[in-house]
């Protein structure tokens, strides 16, 4: 892997100065500034750092900048290009074990670091996962398919349904389950569409990432991993899930069920919850323990089935107070044929939306209302403002979350653009994301301060 | 312990440059010190130490990570062995989401980094023009991320030390990390009050040649950091780790020093650890054992010894744990090897076993030599039979709970290897004598440092540099000349040198017919006094606001307020905070006093006037509130006595 350009990410002035003093990138070198002399390695630079310093790695494992500007000569006294991989070990194949398929899609579950830029490496293959993550090889047999690259908020409808139909080959193919590492920004938008493109499946379908790279001795993707593999396995739950830690304590993993499950926080490792619900199960790399008992059993056969389309003119509209009617009616002039509102309360807008949303009901498009408070239904018999909407053409979602009411929409409208068709399909679950019953304790958001919350906190590992 | 390290002290010379040359002593300072800020180095918690019961309790696990070039660095490895549970106890009020881990730094504080930059020029150091925050991995729990936020500030610095120059290496700015409460078996808990406090480390070069140079640099440096008026004071706020090598031997760390006069004690010994070692060595090598011919033998003799009655034996049995003999070839008594007082080669073997095998009630390990640990001559000789050891091997006797028996053997396997190569780069801990140390890991190398990809390089400005240098604090040999000319005596611009209001000090004698010596017994010995007294009454042990004191210094110069009526306020100032410094009295009203005071102590009548005058002013004073000008007060006495 050697780099073409001897200047890499260097721009702009630094550029120029380096060229100059005939630098280049790995180069071992003694700089000389108005200051004096700083010895060491010349190292890439980050494309959005500025172009007036170099990045020098000393000796002791330490970097520093150098203004290029103050430079008087550069000496190169040798070169050392670090050539980055991880080491691959050939995954032990144990016949009496499980197999289980990773489909990787770019989150970086496994990783290291180079260590001189800080750039990630992913660890993907089986043999450098083994590398990475031994214990994986006490759990189940491994075959890894890198299905593309990209980061979580890069995916979309094609990588959807690339994955979808990997997930259905596997299964037919034999797979004791599917494990689908993913960047968690959006890994509850996959979560929700691959439980509607792939049903029935009889087989775990675990999707897992990490909050802390693996990279960092304190990441959670080594543990996370272990749990989805070994959920994958051997757990009883035939279901699209995700699966990320519990506690922000490393102690257990928590089973989500796809359509169900939200990241409710920008970077805690316990980052998802299951909203309106309970989870489907704890979980620990050497066993599954279900919460409930009304999931779908794993079994025997492969008679999964696979409906991978998707039609992605289709919007979430976040209701604020005063939101103009224009928001509504340019999305129908551009030719979307589904709108998800995400409206306040049990599921409202203001009067000034009602026209437009009559008018892109009236050209066919569906409309659909769920709520913004996350938690509880859209309730929209319950005051005016909701019985008029409806009349309008707007359909109560129940407590399906937003993002996976837009998730379903898009699915729905590749099936039928007709609004009563769409409108059933879209009230009918799938798999959970509406519920005939929320619990009371499927809102728990906990506050600190209150004396028996704390009491709570204080003991144990949470 | 006393009498004990009484005997180590004995007549040593720790200044005695011919024998620590003979050695090819060479030792080296690694200074942290914390830096007075108001918040934490990547985030904006209040820096306060807690002693409380926490209010909430995390459980994490590190795991090493591969390093460049795709093994596991050897401290990385090491502690994973110990597979430990990390406790971490939080405090709401000082402790926030990053310092669990749970959310990425916020930009780097800004007033930390003046402080770095401030000292960073006082040591004469160059300074970086980008400030590259980098991750140096710890896999011991203590942060808990796994690695410290840490950065170059500065390197290739001096300070002048006798007629040389020790050199600095480099100046870093880092977050400390978590105080231990506690470390037992697999599990080890934390505190996070002090995690992400900012603070600097200063390396020297291997520059001081005499464990008394090496006290005497740290002392300096102490002061050099005090004077710059930037860094926390009291318990736990400076931590020092000292290097030492001789010829032959690797650089081994000692951390945290508790005191520098303990600094020569330790250094000392050190050395002739290392020179016991590489004896060792060459003893081992005359008996043929070198890396390549090292062999050993092992077998798990639970059976064997079945029926010992050695009480750490029975005990041992008692929990079910395996007992694993090793047979070192060839080693005969070399176990025995002396290292520091009182403690031999074994010390080294069981030290190893402590840390990374978790086996950490003593003794974790039996040297089988016939040397009274306990064993009937029948028992060793069944051993020796079962392993095939002969007279010419060391047997050690090794155990621990299931996996960590194996972790035991392997230990005393790779650390009596190393003996063939001599001293173990690593990291050491004292004992509590403060003279001898104990292992405490593998010293890492720059392998474990990696950049910081959630902290984007910080430029540091032309002008911030001037800025800083136009106000940044004197150096303490620089005050001291600067005070001396002032007509400060030596003891006390040492003293002031180092105070924590030298600058304002500074600030005051600008005008150039300030009272200098007044200021600085103010400043130090009235300080001093008034707060023993409080401390005394159980009083709080705070200082008073600067600008208060500043501001009662500069009235008292400036209204001439006699020095007894100065010190009031000044206590004043401390009991109520406010600031009030009054007039001296008019001649007029001493006159007045006088005439009270005559009127009441018409008989009073001491040896000599002279001692009559003394009590009479004294009387004045008094009366006066301490306001009387005492030359004002004598002058009209000496009048009236006619003397
Ligand atoms: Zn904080």
């Amino acid at each position: 892997m050697t780099s073409p350009d001897p200047l890499k990410g260097y721009r702009g002035r630094a550029r120029e100065v380096l060229k100059s003093h005939q630098a280049r990138v790995w180069a071992d070198v003694e700089i000389e500034t108005e200051d004096g002399v700083f010895e060491g390695i010349v190292l890439p630079r980050s494309e959005q750092a500025d172009d007036r310093h170099m990045v020098l790695k000393l000796s002791t494992g330490y970097n520093v900048g150098i203004a290029v500007d103050r430079i008087r000569t550069v000496r190169e006294k040798g070169f050392r290009e670090a050539h980055y991989k991880i080491p691959e070990k050939e995954f032990p194949f144990d016949p009496a074990k499980p197999n289980v398929t990773l489909l990787g899609t770019g989150g970086t579950i496994a990783s290291r670091l180079d260590y001189r830029t800080g750039a990630v490496i992913p660890a993907f293959t089986p043999g450098e996962l083994y590398g990475a993550v031994p214990e994986l090889a006490d759990i189940a047999n491994l075959k890894t398919i890198k299905l593309f690259g990209v980061f979580s908020e890069n995916m979309g409808p094609n990588e959807y349904i690339t994955t979808a139909k990997a997930i259905g080959a596997e299964i037919e193919a034999g797979a004791a389950g599917i494990v689908i590492g993913h960047g968690t920004d959006t890994m509850h938008h996959t979560a929700a569409v691959l439980t509607f493109m792939v049903q029935s499946s009889p087989v775990p379908i675990v999707m897992v990432g990490s909050q802390r790279s693996s990279d960092r001795p304190s990441s959670d993707a080594a543990f996370n991993l272990q749990c989805a593999v070994n959920t994958a396995a051997r757990g009883p739950i035939a279901e699209v899930m995700v699966c990320m830690f519990g506690p922000t304590s490393d102690s257990y993993n928590l089973l989500h069920r796809g359509t169900r499950v939200r990241k409710m926080h920008s970077s805690y490792r316990s980052t998802f919850r299951t909203l309106s619900d309970i989870p489907m199960a704890t979980c620990t790399p050497n066993e599954v323990k279900p919460l409930r008992q009304d999931y779908k059993r794993r079994r025997d056969d492969r008679n999964v089935k696979v409906d991978a389309v998707f039609d992605d003119r289709v919007a979430i509209v976040y209701y604020y107070p005063a939101m103009k009617p224009d928001i509504i009616s340019s999305l129908v002039d551009n030719g979307y044929k589904g709108i998800v509102i995400a409206g306040t309360g049990l599921g409202h807008v203001n009067k000034p939306l009602y026209e437009p949303l009559r008018e892109a009901c009236k050209k066919g498009v569906s409309v659909m209302m769920t709520v913004q408070t996350m938690w509880g239904y859209a309730q929209m018999y319950v005051y005016d403002t909701g019985r008029d909407l409806m009349e309008l053409g707007c359909v109560p979602c129940a407590n399906m979350l937003p993002e996976v009411a837009y998730i379903k929409l898009g699915w729905v409208l590749a099936h039928t653009q007709d609004r009563a068709e769409v409108a059933k399909m879209m009230i009918a679950p799938v798999n959970g994301e509406i519920t005939e019953r929320e619990p009371p304790d499927g809102y728990l958001v906990f506050q600190g301060g209150l004396p028996e919350v704390e009491e709570f906190l204080k003991r144990g590992w949470r | 312990m006393d009498a004990w390290r009484k005997s180590l002290l004995e007549g040593l010379r720790f200044d005695d440059l011919g024998y620590y040359q003979s050695l090819g002593f060479k030792s080296g300072l690694e200074i942290h010190h914390q830096l007075d800020t108001r918040t934490k180095l990547f985030c904006h918690c209040p820096v306060r130490y807690r002693n409380d019961a926490p209010d909430a309790v995390i459980l994490r696990h590190m795991r090493p990570t591969l390093s460049e070039m795709g093994t596991y660095d050897g401290t990385a490895l090491m502690e994973f062995k110990t597979r430990k549970q990390v406790v971490y106890h939080l405090y709401r009020d000082n402790v926030c989401t990053y310092e669990m881990d749970d959310t990425p730094p916020f930009p780097i504080n800004q007033e930390a980094l003046d402080f770095a930059i401030e000292i960073a020029l006082m040591l004469n150091c160059k300074l970086v023009d980008e400030v590259h925050i980098t991750r140096k991995q710890y896999l011991d729990g203590s942060i808990p991320t796994g690695f410290q936020r840490t950065a170059i500030v500065g390197v290739d610095g001096w300070v002048p030390y006798r007629d040389r120059k020790i050199r600095i290496q480099q100046l870093a700015i880092e977050e400390d990390a978590c105080r231990e409460v506690s470390d037992v078996g697999h599990q080890v808990v934390f505190r996070t009050d002090r995690l992400s406090t900012p603070l600097i480390e200063i390396v020297t070069k291997p520059d001081m040649r005499t464990p008394h140079e090496v006290a005497e640099v740290d002392e300096l440096l102490g002061r050099l950091l005090r004077s710059s008026g930037r860094v926390r004071r009291g318990l736990g706020s400076a931590r020092q780790d000292v290097n030492v090598s001789i010829t032959g031997s690797d650089r081994v760390e000692t951390k945290g020093v508790p005191r520098t006069p303990d600094i020569r004690a330790l250094t000392h010994y050190e050395a002739l650890r290392h020179k016991a070692l590489i004896e060792l060595r060459d003893e081992l090598k005359k008996r043929g054992i070198t890396t390549e011919t090292f062999r050993t033998k092992e077998r798990e003799v639970t059976g064997i010894l079945s029926s010992s009655r050695n009480p750490r034996i029975a005990e041992i049995r008692k929990l079910g744990w395996p007992l694993v003999a090793i047979a070192l070839k060839g080693w005969g008594p070399l176990l025995r090897h002396k290292t520091q007082p009182g403690m031999t080669f074994a010390h080294e073997l069981a030290g190893r076993v402590r840390v990374i095998a978790c086996v950490d009630e003593m003794p974790n390990l039996f040297v089988l030599d016939g040397l009274g640990e306990g064993f009937s001559v029948e028992d060793e000789t069944r051993v020796r039979k079962a392993i095939g050891a002969t007279d010419d091997d060391a047997v050690v006797l090794a155990w621990g709970p299931g996996e960590d028996a194996r972790t035991s053997v392997n230990e005393i396997i790779a650390r009596a290897k190393e003996a063939t190569i001599g001293v173990p780069a690593e990291t050491r801990q004292h004992l509590p004598d403060a003279c001898r140390t104990d292992f405490e890991r593998i010293l890492p190398g720059p392998d474990r440092m990696y950049p910081d990809t959630d902290s984007p390089p910080v430029p540091i400005a032309r002008d911030r540099i001037a800025r800083i240098t136009a106000q940044r604090a004197l150096r303490p040999w620089e005050r001291e000349e600067l005070y001396v000319a002032r007509g400060v005596p030596v003891g006390l611009a040492r003293q002031l040198a180092i105070h924590r209001h030298a600058r304002m000090f500074e600030r005051l004698i600008a005008d150039k017919t300030a009272d200098a010596l007044l200021l600085a017994v103010a400043i130090c010995e009235w300080q001093t006094a008034i707060r023993r007294e409080r401390a005394l009454a159980g009083k709080p042990r705070c200082w008073p606001d600067e600008a208060q004191l500043e501001q009662l210094l500069k009235e008292g110069l400036a209204k001439k307020t006699p020095r007894p009526a100065l010190l009031l306020a000044l206590k004043k100032l401390y009991a109520e905070g406010i600031v009030e410094v009054p007039e001296p009295l008019a001649h007029r009203e001493v006159g007045e006093i006088w005439a009270r005071v005559q009127e009441a102590s018409k008989d009073v009548k001491y040896k000599t006037a002279s001692l009559t005058a003394d009590y009479l002013t004294g009387r004045i004073m008094k009366e006066s509130g301490w306001r009387a000008s005492p030359a004002d007060a004598r002058g009209i006495v000496g009048k009236h006595l006619s003397i």
